[in-house]
């Protein structure tokens, strides 16, 4: 038997909490303790922001360090807030909110190739030509939108592109794509806001004669996407796209230089603002992409000039921002990319694609977090002892989200399709 | 402004309301040729075998706006759709898909697929958009036989823009991959197979092995891209000059790979279980040449070489919405066809014909299937490949239109084609530039890209507040709209117009009565931007987008 605090959290996780929030002094300043308190009235909507790796991370440079394997390549690990995890030298600012993030070693997904690694990362399911599952921002729009009544911003947000597609759950609930400038492209002016109303009514007389002419679901999807469009078009929630615009209702204002620069001026960086912002609207899921990290060749001086300090910055920003905001257990992050990159390193001083043995990362969420689960053998070729699939990972993310397991989809030919492809949650994670 | 009145009694329109067209097959072509015939037979048995009942022949008006869109990649003008709808040849189906074929918005239509095929919708850097389409357009204008073009394209050496074909291979070589995205690639669009996973284990369904992928790609491994630079008198920089494939020497016709086991093995060049006798230089062979030559061979276990048979899948996958395989460049034995036999006689037939990729598309466009409508019921609607069920072909598939084919429309449809010609280049460099609003790179080095013209909420929002439209829309003297309220003819007559530029039919009475209740609630005054109303919702509608 298992003992609890009253609100619920596992003793193990509450503990956690208190050392680490004692012992750790924030290293960025988001907000006032006024905001602060503010922001913390708010009722707490859950959502997950994906941080997904376009390209394949090398996680063995990353997250799991091998300096004594001849596969180990050039960095050095360091140690974090988390006891006994270390990362790469070249993340020391997500070094100091490790305690907030987990990081997953046992992953083995066996697609290395871009787009079938891609969809199975992303859907939990290995591509099949006789259905297309829904990428797993679409089930969680699915399964949350129906709760989120005052949301009138599309429910599955991608920053860059990348998501995938609803599959078999319509197109409502397909991601909708942004640039990480946040501007949405052929956004109305006010002009054709004002004729908007008149033009739609003209828009219902044409469009249900085809709806009702027998010819299948597409001809309802589009008249489904336009109320969805509209409602975005006269939404004040669009303010959550533009850092410098405020939603005075909303409790968000312009972002300060000084928080802009701290999650980086980067596309990754502004991408994660803004999903920060746009969780705190209510938007159950945000993916952001960084690409890329496909690196055939050059892969250190790569990482350590370009890709990890960029990273670094977003994740350690997001962390920390979101924890100030007490926002953090109720946002699960997520961490991953198509697979990872090879152990060997080729005669191009790069890696290849790798999916047999690499890691991807959660956190927050009120999660188990500050741990390293599952373990790479000391040349990083192998799994030792339980390995993961990313249907685990989703289900974890579907218990943090609070969406029940037993949740089933059905696919349009009728066949029974379990969520996160029937995956488990991770144990230590939710323990 | 009186003459601008949309508000239209019944009685005016109702002489103008036509009665449903063409559900007899005699207007419907009867197509005579053999193969066509045999098409007829085999689909009409999967109807039987699977207890369906065909839909209708689509009204003439459904068929026409389809044609027009698979083939040119556009909608018919409304003068267009009036001259065929009044035309009562029987033969007029089949005359019309003759007369699209020979047309040079086919070969331009033709040229935009394959060269997105080839090369994607961004283009990758150092690659020719410009090369590229110009094959195209030489081969698609001349009909050059499929497998030419295949080999053309497979065995491309040269300056990217003398050469146009080389820049295929160019876009696969934006990374230092020891050409294993061109062989994946390859593999994939001129043959059909996917093989991409096999680069680093046993394919899990198929037969395809680890050490197969590699024996293809030795194939491509003399295979080099040279960037040149240029210096610039202007700015006393090195600038970019032209990119050229050339082929290398010292490749000794063997690749090293790693088994996921860690072992190294080694590959020859071997297709399937061909395997090319290496001389004692490699060097004096050309091991491309050596692969189009199995390329176009029929199979080891008999049947259409693998290039036909992907050509022929496509095709009839780009006319119907399904291949024979979903998705069309994934063929094997892991991936049943829906209709196997078929697609081996058309296959077979497409040799036979030389490869002639204009008789492949006028065999399947006046096929019986291809004429009936997309609507369906009771007694078909089990043939639903959209819920993943096996196309039986009993309907037509409702497509999305292309964002190409939507530019491209929406210039029909708003006469913009009449006012001011410009160049062929100039109105691709237009369109490309407005495309790119789509297009959203994956962060691969394999360039491999996605677009969000895929009828999500940015698509909507192009549509309803984009200049396209507005453009389409505005009230400016020589516009479309202008020209047409401001012409002669009775209202009843223009918003027919309307409904006949933007739907390819006329409204039915009951539209008509919807559309002027809207109407009243205009202002008075406000007569204009009622007309500009309604033409947007055309646009704007379900039926517009679908090619159906």
């Amino acid at each position: 038997m298992k003992y609890r605090t009253p609100s619920d959290m596992s003793r193990r996780h509450f503990m956690q909490h208190m050392a680490t929030a004692a012992a750790t002094i924030p290293a960025m300043n988001f907000l006032s303790h006024v905001q602060a308190n503010a922001a913390q009235v708010r009722k707490n909507q859950k959502s997950c922001i994906l941080m997904w790796m376009g390209g394949g991370p090398p996680t063995i440079d990353i997250w799991d360090l091998k300096p004594d394997s001849k596969n180990g390549g050039e960095f050095k690990p360091i140690d974090t807030a988390a006891k006994g995890v270390q990362i790469s030298e070249h993340m020391p600012m997500t070094a100091k909110v490790m305690d907030n993030l987990s990081i997953i070693r046992s992953m083995s997904t066996r697609e290395a190739d871009h787009g079938r690694g891609r969809y199975y990362m992303h859907t939990g399911y290995v591509p099949n030509p006789t259905v297309v599952h829904p990428t797993f921002g679409s089930v969680v729009s699915h399964s949350l939108t129906p709760k989120r009544k005052a949301l009138e911003i599309p429910s599955f947000i991608s920053v860059g592109g990348g998501g995938g597609d609803a599959g078999f759950l319509g197109m409502t609930h397909a991601p909708f794509v942004v640039d990480s400038n946040g501007q949405i492209r052929n956004a109305p002016s006010e002009a054709s806001k004002k004729r908007l109303p008149n033009r739609l009514a003209m828009l219902e007389a044409i469009e249900n004669g085809f709806i009702e002419s027998n010819r299948g679901e597409l001809p309802k999807d589009h008249k489904d996407v336009y109320v969805n469009a509209k409602n975005l078009m006269t939404s004040t929630q669009m303010a959550a796209f533009d850092v410098d615009k405020a939603a005075p209702g909303l409790g968000l204002g312009p972002e300060s230089q000084e928080t802009k620069d701290a999650y980086g001026t980067n596309g990754f960086g502004q991408g994660l603002l803004m999903a920060r912002r746009l969780a705190q609207v209510g938007v159950p899921f945000i993916e952001v992409n960084m690409g890329g990290w496909d690196l055939h060749n050059d892969v250190f001086n790569t990482l350590k000039d370009q890709r990890l300090p960029q990273l670094d910055r977003g994740i350690a920003a997001l962390t920390s921002d979101l924890k100030q905001r007490g926002m953090l257990d109720d946002t699960v992050i997520v961490w991953m990319g198509e697979f990872g990159r090879t152990p060997r390193i080729n005669q191009n001083v790069g890696r290849d694609h790798w999916a047999a043995s690499w890691s991807t990362v959660v956190g927050g969420g009120g999660l188990n977090n500050g741990q390293a689960i599952g373990a790479t053998d000391k040349d990083g070729l192998g799994i030792v002892g339980k390995s993961y699939l990313p249907g685990d990972v989703w289900a974890t993310v579907a218990h943090a989200l609070g969406i029940p397991l037993s949740t089933v989809h059905t696919s349009k030919r009728g066949r029974p399709m379990k969520i996160a492809n029937g995956g488990t949650p991770i144990a230590e994670l939710i323990g | 402004m009186s003459r601008w009145r949309l508000v239209i009694t019944l009685a005016a329109c109702s002489t103008l309301l036509t009665p449903a067209f063409g559900q007899d097959r005699t207007r419907t072509g009867g197509d005579k040729d053999p193969v066509v015939l045999k098409i007829n037979e085999f689909i009409a048995q999967g109807w039987s075998d699977n207890e369906v009942k065909a839909s209708e022949v689509a009204t003439d008006e459904e068929w026409l706006r389809r044609v027009y869109l698979d083939i040119v990649g556009h909608i018919p003008s409304a003068e267009q759709a009036l001259a065929f709808i009044k035309d009562t040849d029987e033969q007029k189906r089949t005359r019309l898909v003759d007369a699209l074929l020979a047309d040079p918005a086919y070969v331009r239509n033709m040229s935009t697929i394959w060269t997105n095929n080839c090369i994607g919708r961004g283009t990758p850097r150092r690659v020719s958009r410009t090369g590229m389409s110009k094959f195209f357009r030489e081969v698609f204008a001349r009909n050059r036989p499929w497998k030419d073009v295949v080999v053309d394209i497979i065995t491309a050496e040269g300056h990217f823009e003398k050469n146009g074909e080389v820049n295929y291979i160019l876009a696969q070589m934006q990374n230092n991959d020891d050409a294993v995205q061109l062989t994946a690639k390859t593999a994939q669009l001129f043959m059909g197979i996917q093989v991409q996973c096999t680069q680093c284990h046993n394919h899990p369904f198929n037969d395809w092995k680890q050490d197969q992928f590699w024996q293809l790609n030795t194939f491509f491994r003399q295979t080099a891209k040279v960037d040149h630079r240029r210096f610039d008198e202007n700015t006393g920089r090195r600038v970019d000059d032209y990119s050229e494939v050339v082929n290398r020497g010292g490749f000794d016709g063997k690749v090293n790979f790693e088994k996921r086991s860690g072992l190294m093995q080694v590959a020859y060049p071997i297709y399937f279980d061909r395997e090319v006798e290496l001389g004692k230089y490699v060097d004096d062979m050309n091991l491309r040449e050596e692969l189009a030559k199995f390329l176009v061979q029929p199979e080891v276990e008999g049947g259409a070489p693998l290039i036909a048979k992907s050509m022929v899948n496509r095709t009839w996958g780009h006319l119907f919405g399904y291949g024979f395989t979903r998705p069309v460049d994934d063929m094997g034995p892991h991936n049943a066809a829906s209709h196997p036999e078929l697609f081996e006689y058309l296959s077979a037939q497409f040799v036979e014909s030389g490869y002639d990729v204009k008789k492949l598309i006028r065999w399947i466009a006046n096929s019986d299937a291809y004429k009936l409508t997309s609507k369906f019921g009771e007694t078909n609607k089990i043939d639903d490949p959209a819920a993943g069920e096996t196309p039986l072909f009993s309907h037509m598939y409702i497509k999305s239109m292309q964002a190409e084919q939507l530019y491209n429309s929406l210039i029909i449809a708003t006469n913009a084609h009449k006012a001011g010609k410009m160049d062929y280049d100039a109105a691709e460099r237009r369109r490309n530039r407005w495309m790119q609003q789509f297009v959203t790179a994956f962060g691969t080095d394999e360039n491999d890209e996605q677009t969000t013209f895929n009828g999500t909420i940015p698509q909507a929002l192009m549509m309803m507040n984009g200049e396209l439209v507005e453009d389409a829309v505005n009230l400016q003297s020589g516009s479309f709209l202008h020209s047409l309220l401001t012409g002669r003819g009775k209202a009843a007559e223009k918003v027919n117009t309307l409904y006949l530029a933007a739907l390819t039919r006329k409204p039915s009475r009951m539209e008509i009565n919807r559309v002027n209740k809207l109407v009243r609630g205009y202002p008075r005054g406000a007569e204009a931007a009622a007309w500009q109303d309604l033409f947007w919702a055309l646009l704007n509608s379900n039926e517009f987008i679908f090619v159906h």
